[in-house]
């Protein structure tokens, strides 16, 4: 069996006390909630923190609610009740359903949607036993200098590999952060940034406390699509979401999309506005915004299964979950 | 042994009927325990430090500084333990430790054991080794065009060969250029079978107990423990009689534990120098690299017909990827062509096989040994030449049984076959007749045959002793005790042989006790390998039980003045035939006997029949005392945008002879179906190529990315059991374990084929590789609905057959 390495468990019941650990540990500690991410990447030996900060007993971290105007979503809350939330399921049918594919139910009993967000990248030669990056002399995100991706070493590019960030970013939300030095606020698509080594801007010190959902973006018609291998279990390959206001005589009024677990971070399908706008989401449409997307996607070969695949993949579930916004 | 008339269904109580398996309860509750739940005390973790190189001569190893940590209490390499294993005595090239090269990354250098795995694995880094890297060789076809210019993967055996050949087979039976010449129809065809392993969710844990004075005792997960014992005494230089095997109860093999690993001879030597015990359990990274799966094999078929659609000619050219040791691969090498000669009948064949090895994890036996490849090919070629005659490919299978009571091409007696009623079964509940060519465009049915041995006729090492024995004892309680050295590897041998004493000694199940896997105290059994178990544990069973029945029939007798054939032992009671009114508890009936005989107990044996196999060199492979049949009807979904193979439903018909217990048959049966679906959608044991950034390195030794299918996407299973009550199997019983999976995989590929007219002759059929197929048919406008044979479908409602659509 895989050993864990040894490390000192702390267990606060506040924000500010969580934090205020993480200040005194500094860079031998980190964060857990879920752990579904972190305990499997300390195994193979991708971090080895002597502090572990639990968030589960942090009660601020909890709740699905209303409120002012948005719908408050605690980062601790575990996907398994973001997907079976009748508030969630009602407002933001893609998000719960995202939220019902990551992994498999044990998973999603204990893995957050804050932990879903600061998910780390993924690569078939990242993911792996110490012995085995040993072998294959490490890769620039850990321990070596070279990415046998791209056969480069300037840039990282493991895949963003969450399957809810996608839908939150064509819903608008917002992600709070608190650190020692208090509370910010991001929109969900400056959260992440081009890095396969560290995709967010989370500092290592700051905590994910709640996402923000914007009430109003509950009328948008909404849709969520993953592509894997096996039905249960396995990260997504390619995950798409969109979403669009569209008219009661069909007109579209915005629309967007959001494509990842092909590159470091989500991408936004760009040049849609025009294609859309003002015109009706016909299977002509359908087809052009789905080549559009297309034209932007260039998946390597971070994960094992065929990226040539991959990218054929993309029009084809763009157009799949786009059908769905006409017939919602 | 003393052989007895078949008993018919009416006679028999237990057998036949659904019972739970005696270790099930403890199972599913957590109570039973396996090799890792056992602490001894005072034991230690050992740990293996293993290659990072495929191929590599060690410089030197430096083991002293992990020596010196605190905690550490022996340190072994290769020179500890300087005598080669393998479990085919004729071709052991495994040290258990390497002693002057490195053949895979992931293959043994050295081992430690301290007193805790997390130092064990952290002394491990204390042991500096200093390699030499080799250029290595990753494909087969460059194993075997090496001219010797860089190091063989081992040293030829004769001065000039190639090392790089393990074993090179070649059989023909009749004229097959002759006969192939004079066919009407002959198809050929290229066919790739990628690697797969057994992924059982119990990784292998070995424990080494050294006494001190001179006994050893090893647990582990094995299915082997009489070849382990017989390796062990050879390897470590013990007197066998000195070393105690024990198998605790295993949580799945498949092949995968049927031979000894590095990890049984590590803790025994560990322990011998650290005078505790030493445990050592494989992380699954560690099992994906011990492997011994499914060989990867490159197969050419040329098969010919008659236009009638009798077949002709089959030749056969295949090279296997061995991987860096022989394993079973000698074995491997012949089962790769001389199981294939039925259910079918044909006038000549030929197989050229090859085994070679690679600087990759050995290959080696996975359920279906050797025979789940070709058969893949041998029955897509099948479904070919149906296509080319214009037959109905279950019309063409049945116009070439090879019937029952016969001799194969290859000379292999065949006993009772079951094949037609398989075939006729599959055919009826899957509706095919309403199917076949007649679904529409993305949706099809195929159909695929095979059959597969009920044990290996004879030993791995050559010797005359019985194949299996039992020893059964009953105690004046009324309880019986059943000592098998067979391996419970999940199949249900401990609870089958508890169901024969119930069934032949009259007791409640309950009162059946099965003491087991230990080879101090039960007689030897070869193993869980090649579907043997039954067959011959079950007929060894029988003749004890019968010995004690006959005692405790003429005990009986004698008190009731009446003949002993006219007593009868059913349901924890003994009666007389002629009026059931007049009875005795067993017990009283046990004690009678005890008072008569003394003491009871009888062993019971079984052997091999000596005259059924093939009067040539390597004729004996592939005998068997009897052999299983079976038919599958797949039924799948294409979608032809994504490549994703939906299948929906297999339709498995399996003639095991008797169905001992029909829920453990029928659980076989699946598992095995499921088996066969899961290579054929998804699995693939891989390697990293050169400009992957380590040639050789495991492409994903973890079950997170190794996929094997969820219960989410198993198809639905229909198990349809065939009983042709087999002259001398344990009443009438053949096997079930193996044979039923190798259909699922040509089953599949010909329901693909009749979905959407595309050939998937390379697995796996993965959405990648189905998308590349598709998009090659749709350039050359093959995408579409195939002809169905002679033109018109048989049944009025169905749709038109040719709907060549473009598949969007």
């Amino acid at each position: 069996m895989l050993r864990l390495p040894p490390f000192s468990y702390h267990k606060p019941s506040s924000v500010a006390e969580a934090t205020g650990l993480m200040d005194q540990y500094a860079e031998e500690a980190m964060y857990v909630a879920g752990g579904t991410d972190l305990i499997p990447n300390m195994k193979h030996r991708l971090f080895e923190p002597t502090h572990l900060i639990a968030l589960k007993s942090v009660t601020e971290l909890s709740g699905i609610r209303e409120e002012n105007g948005d719908l408050r979503i605690g980062s601790a809350e575990t996907l398994a009740e973001v997907a079976g939330h009748p508030e969630v399921q009602k407002l933001f049918p893609a998000l719960a359903d995202a939220a019902g594919h990551v992994a498999g139910p044990q998973l999603r009993n204990a893995g957050t949607i804050g932990g879903n967000l600061c998910l780390d990248t993924r690569c078939t030669y990242y993911n792996q036993t110490s012995f085995w990056r040993g072998a294959l002399g490490y890769c620039l995100k850990k321990d070596g200098t070279v990415c046998h991706v791209t056969n480069v070493g300037k840039k990282c590019v493991a895949a963003h590999s969450a399957d809810t960030p996608p839908v939150l970013m064509t819903l608008g939300a917002m992600v709070t952060l608190a650190g020692p030095d208090g509370e910010r606020r991001l929109p969900i698509e400056e959260f992440f940034i081009t890095d396969g080594i560290y995709n967010t801007r989370r500092t290592p010190v700051e905590i994910v406390t709640e996402i923000r959902i914007p009430l109003g973006a509950a009328s948008r018609r909404q849709a969520y699509a993953k592509l894997r291998q096996r039905k249960s279990i396995d990260f997504p390959l390619l995950t798409v979401a969109v979403s669009a206001d569209i008219e009661g005589n069909g007109t579209v009024q915005s629309i967007n999309g959001v494509v990842t677990a092909l590159g470091a971070r989500p991408r936004a399908l760009s040049g849609w506005d025009d294609l859309a706008v003002g015109g009706t989401l016909d299977a002509d449409m359908i087809d052009e915004l789905a080549e559009r997307a297309h034209e932007q996607c260039h998946p390597l070969e971070n994960l094992i299964v065929d990226a040539d695949w991959r990218r054929a993949m993309v029009p084809v579930y763009v157009r799949r979950v786009l059908e769905k916004l006409r017939i919602t | 042994m003393i052989r007895k008339p078949h008993k018919d269904k009416s006679d028999l109580t237990l057998i036949g009927t659904p019972m739970r398996k005696i270790e099930g309860l403890d199972k599913a509750t957590g109570r039973a325990l396996f090799t890792d739940d056992i602490v001894l005390p005072g034991m230690l973790h050992g740990k293996i430090l293993r290659s990072p190189h495929p191929h590599a001569r060690i410089v030197a190893i430096d083991v002293s500084e992990a020596e010196a940590l605190e905690g550490v209490h022996a340190v072994i390499t290769g020179g500890d333990i300087p005598i080669k294993y393998g479990i085919i005595p004729w071709t052991a090239d495994e040290y258990p430790l390497c002693i002057d090269r490195v053949r895979y990354i992931g293959d043994a250098v050295a081992a430690v054991a301290a007193v805790d795995e997390d130092l064990a694995i952290r002394a491990l880094e204390f042991i500096h080794v200093e390699y030499e890297e080799l250029p290595a060789f990753l494909d087969p076809y460059e194993s075997l065009a090496a001219d010797g210019s860089t190091p063989y993967v081992h040293e030829p055996k004769k001065e000039g060969g190639n090392g790089n050949v393990t074993k090179q087979v070649c059989l023909e039976f009749g004229e097959v250029d002759d006969v192939m010449a004079g066919s009407d129809i002959v198809v050929e065809g290229e066919y790739f079978f990628e690697g797969s392993t057994h992924a059982a969710i119990e990784p292998h844990c070995a424990i080494g107990l050294w006494d001190g004075v001179g006994k050893l005792t090893v647990w582990s997960a094995t299915q082997v423990p009489h070849y382990l014992h017989r390796e062990l005494a050879r390897v470590l230089e013990l007197d066998p009689a000195r070393i105690r095997v024990i198998q605790p109860l295993v949580g799945g093999a498949f092949g995968g534990k049927s031979e000894p690993f590095d990890l049984e001879f590590c803790v025994a030597k560990l322990s011998m120098l650290a005078a505790r015990p030493v445990k050592i359990l494989y992380t699954r990274e560690e099992v994906f690299y011990a492997h011994r799966g499914r060989h990867p094999f490159h197969m050419n078929y040329r098969m010919g017909c008659t236009e009638e659609g009798k077949l002709t000619s089959v030749n056969a050219e295949i090279v296997l990827d061995g991987g860096a040791y022989a394993s079973f691969g000698l074995v491997t090498t012949y089962y790769a062509g001389q199981l294939l000669c039925a259910p079918y009948s044909m006038s000549a064949y030929r197989f050229d096989s090859t085994r070679v090895y690679t600087n990759k994890p050995a290959c080696g036996p996975k359920r279906g040994h050797g025979s789940v490849q070709p058969r893949f090919a041998f029955e897509v070629q099948i479904d070919k030449l149906a296509e080319r005659v214009d037959l109905d490919p279950f019309e063409f299978r049945r116009r070439n049984f090879i019937g029952s009571n016969t001799r194969t091409v290859n000379q292999l007696r065949i006993t009772s076959n079951g094949f037609l009623e398989c075939l006729e079964s599959v055919e009826r509940a899957s509706r095919w007749r309403r199917k076949f060519r007649q679904l529409p465009f993305g949706r099809g049915v195929g159909v695929a045959g095979s059959t597969y041995i009920s044990g290996t006729n004879y030993p791995i090492y050559p010797n005359d002793m019985p194949h299996s024995g039992v020893q059964m004892q009953v105690d004046r309680s009324g309880r019986v005790s059943v000592f098998s050295g067979a391996s419970e590897i999940g199949q249900g041998c401990d609870s089958m042989v508890a169901y024969i004493a119930a069934e032949e000694l009259g007791v409640p199940l309950e009162y059946v006790r099965v003491l087991r896997g230990d080879t101090d105290f039960t007689p030897v059994d070869l193993g869980a390998y090649s579907s043997r178990v039954t067959f011959m544990l079950g007929n060894a069973a029988i003749d004890a039980a019968t010995k004690l029945r006959e005692m405790v029939q003429q005990a009986v007798a004698g008190e009731w003045k009446i003949e002993a054939n006219e007593v009868l032992l059913a349901g924890g009671i003994a009666m007389w035939a002629s009026d059931t009114e007049r009875q005795m508890p067993i017990r009283e009936a046990f004690n009678l006997a005890e008072a008569r005989f003394g003491t009871l107990g009888a062993t019971g044996w079984y052997n091999t029949p000596k005259d059924v196999h093939g009067d040539y060199r390597g004729g004996t492979i592939g005998a068997s005392p009897a052999y299983s049949f079976t038919a599958h009807v797949a039924e799948v979904e294409v979608d032809v945008e994504t490549g994703v193979v939906e299948v929906e439903k297999i339709w498995v018909a399996h003639d095991c002879g008797r169905a001992l217990n029909p829920v453990l048959v029928e659980g076989q049966m699946e598992g095995s179906a499921y088996m066969g679906f899961g290579e054929a959608l998804m699995e693939e044991q891989i390697f990293k190529s050169p400009e992957q950034g380590r040639a050789g390195l495991h492409n994903a030794p973890s079950l997170l990315d190794y996929r094997i299918p969820t219960s989410l996407d198993t198809p639905e299973f229909e198990s349809l059991i065939v009983e042709s009550i087999d002259p001398e199997g344990p009443y009438g019983a053949k096997e079930a374990g193996e044979g039923p999976l190798h259909p699922s995989i040509p089953a599949i590929a010909n329901a693909i084929y009749d979905a959407i007219g595309v050939r998937m002759d390379k697995l796996p059929f993965s959405p990648p590789n189905m998308w590349r197929a598709i998009e090659e048919a749709r350039e050359v406008g093959a995408l579409g609905k195939p002809a169905f044979p002679g033109g018109l479908p048989v049944t009025p409602e169905a749709a038109p057959a040719r709907s060549m659509s473009s598949g969007s």
